[in-house]
């Protein structure tokens, strides 16, 4: 995943993004301009000299200030860090930039429209301590707002980014389900039994078809309950193993424990499956014998212990050149589990420790008091 | 003579589907064999010498381009020519392109009747080719066409192995892979010689030969990789085997003729 596109839109050249901020600011501050000479009928030149300057000077300090303090904040930061973080220092960093930024800002832009105007309005240093506030004060306000719409902007395409992200990333983790459990060498295999079966035995055909029909269902539907009976999913698993007893024979001997007082308990749908799929594809198909698979549920513990064994081919071979396939099922089962369960539930794939060799997966989840 | 064939499939229903399409198109073709695997394959396929062997590719134990190469490497020189072979597989889009570039022939299952046929027609045209007198062995072109499977199926490579690690009882042996002379296939192990004694890991050589540099590790049998600086010479005999002399080692190595083609003068 993490390989896959970039989550974010491609960032633009910061120095171009100063620029076009610079250009909306330049576009305001001619409206504030506009708006005081009307109001307080002032002279269109003054309003606009003193607008423009203290203006575009209080935003050139603020935003300039913001972008090289962020730097200076983040100089430590991996260089995979998202880039839009990495353009804000923080509030409390924001705020000093902004009371500095405004300071400088006005007294330039003061001085800026006294030398174009001719005129002498006097400076934050020049004014007694409360005019001098007063101006601050004034000229904090669109500062700050500003920042305000800034930072809530960035958060929000951010969130949306990260939003679309998500919604991809589950759409293809679906796929990649499907694709996982109707893997196309088993499906085409199946479905070259099925027309054999039609010809020399009809009945045979038709039962093939029922399997098979019950476990496209299945893995159809898996993803719309959040959990079924337990009874259940050894049914599915049932169905499965006798889909693939058809092709392969005495190869595959089969073994499912269910003790009745835990029929009902209630678990992920087909959690099991891609474990017996792994067991029959990387234990028994390889293994030209082939050998047992032994499914069983046991209580233990207040937990619910799944197990999956086959005495195949074992996981030296298994582990060391597994599929993309192989990965994903487990993931995605250890993914189910931690969703649903936390941490309390698990699942474990060891080398089987008796003489007969092979593989054991264990899931355990808890079992939930009544 | 009627032609032969050998079918090695492990599913018994699609092995018997096979003989029994094969059986209507080309009634001529007798089956010498149905096998269940590519150990087997190989074996009976060196037995009994068939004119086509129908190969699926994913089997238990040896795979059927496994089984091809070994047949390739231990056909016996002064015999029939080499089996054609048709690769059958239900899906494996890489097999496929590799099918196609290197021009092998293959079915895909569910088999269809008139895909069978067309096969069977090609079949057919080849062995009348390979009756005429003037006819070459076709030995070589089989090569060349196993050399681009092969190459086509080899992983991905991973990050070069620096150290064998290697267990003896309790102890792991730290072996650097420049001390490494050759690997050599011992049933599920591999066994690692060094110049002053040998190593046995437990992972077979077709899981341990991404893992290793192939600039400097050749494979020359499939069941030996040696490092290319290790070897002082190769000699050709009166029938044309290469066989590896090493330096600081007295052990002498087989080269398969699917491997001949490294060893030539520059």
């Amino acid at each position: 995943m993490s390989a896959s596109a970039p989550a974010l839109p491609a960032p633009e050249h910061p120095l171009r993004l100063f620029a076009l901020r610079g250009a909306r600011v330049l576009a305001v501050g001619a409206i504030i301009s506009a708006l005081v000479s009307f109001a307080f009928s002032r002279t269109v030149l003054n309003s606009f000299a003193y607008g423009m300057s203290i203006t575009m000077m209080c935003w050139f300090f603020i935003d300039g200030g913001r972008l090289a303090v962020a730097r200076w904040v983040h100089r430590n930061a991996p260089p995979d860090a998202d880039p839009a973080s990495l353009r804000w220092p923080g509030w409390p960093w924001m705020l000093t930039v902004i009371v500095i930024g405004t300071f400088i800002g006005f007294s330039l832009g003061n001085g800026l429209a006294n030398w174009i105007t001719g005129r002498d309005s006097p400076g934050i240093l020049s004014s007694n301590l409360r005019q001098a506030m007063g101006l601050m004060l004034i000229s904090l306000v669109p500062g700050l707002i500003a920042t305000y719409l800034f930072y809530s902007r960035g958060r929000l395409a951010r969130s949306e980014a990260l939003a679309q992200t998500a919604q991809r990333q589950a759409a293809e983790n679906q796929l990649k389900l499907l694709e996982s459990q109707l893997e196309p060498h088993m499906l085409f295999n199946t479905l070259a039994n099925l027309r054999v079966l039609i010809g020399i035995d009809p009945p045979r055909a038709q039962l093939m078809l029922d399997l098979m029909i019950a476990f496209l269902r299945a893995t159809l539907s898996a993803s719309r309950a959040a959990t079924h009976p337990l009874a259940a999913e050894f049914a599915r698993v049932a169905d499965y193993i006798a889909l693939m007893q058809i092709r392969m024979g005495d190869r595959l001997q089969p073994q499912l424990d269910l003790p009745a007082d835990l029929a009902e308990l209630p678990v992920p749908p087909l959690l099991l499956q891609p474990l017996v799929e792994n067991a029959i594809k990387h234990g028994l198909e390889p293994h030209v014998n082939g050998g047992r698979l032994i499914v069983s549920a046991v209580r233990e513990d207040g937990q619910l212990l799944l197990r999956v064994r086959d005495t195949g081919a074992g996981l030296s071979t298994a582990q060391s050149a597994p599929s993309d396939g192989t990965r994903f099922g487990l993931q995605q089962v250890r993914e189910r589990l931690t969703t649903l369960y936390g941490a309390a539930a698990s699942l474990a794939l060891t080398a089987a420790d008796d003489a007969e060799g092979g593989t054991l997966a264990t899931v355990r989840i808890p079992i939930a008091s009544p | 003579m009627n032609p032969t064939a050998l079918i090695a499939e492990d599913e018994p229903l699609l092995a018997a589907n096979l003989q029994a399409e094969l059986a209507r198109l080309w009634p001529e073709l007798e089956i010498v064999a149905t096998v269940g695997h590519g150990e087997a394959a190989v074996d009976h396929g060196l037995a009994l010498q068939p004119d086509v062997m129908f190969l699926d590719i994913r089997m238990p134990g040896m795979s059927g381009l496994e089984a091809a190469q070994a047949l390739a490497e231990d056909w016996p020189d002064e015999s029939k020519p080499f089996p054609l072979i048709v690769f059958v597989t239900a899906y494996d889009q890489y097999a496929l392109q590799a099918f196609e570039r290197s021009a092998v022939d293959y079915v895909l299952k569910p088999v269809q009747p008139d895909r069978l046929a067309q096969t069977c027609a090609r079949l057919k045209s080849a062995l009348q080719q390979r009756a005429l007198p003037q006819a070459v062995p076709n030995l070589g072109a089989v090569m060349d066409q196993l050399r681009g499977l092969l190459g086509a199926a080899a992983a991905p490579a991973a990050a070069a192995l620096r150290v064998i690690q290697a267990g003896v009882g309790n102890a792991i042996h730290m072996v650097p892979i420049d001390e490494v002379l050759y690997f050599e296939a011992a049933d599920k192990y591999v066994r690692v010689i060094t110049a002053e004694r040998e190593h046995l890991i437990r992972i077979s050589l077709r899981e341990l030969q991404p893992q290793l540099d192939a600039q400097r590790f050749w494979q020359i049998h499939r069941g030996t990789i040696v490092r290319c600086d290790a070897i002082a010479s190769a000699l050709r005999d009166e029938s044309g085997k290469l066989t590896l002399i090493l330096r600081g080692h007295p052990d002498k190595l087989g080269v398969s003729r699917l491997y001949a083609h490294l060893f030539k003068g520059m």
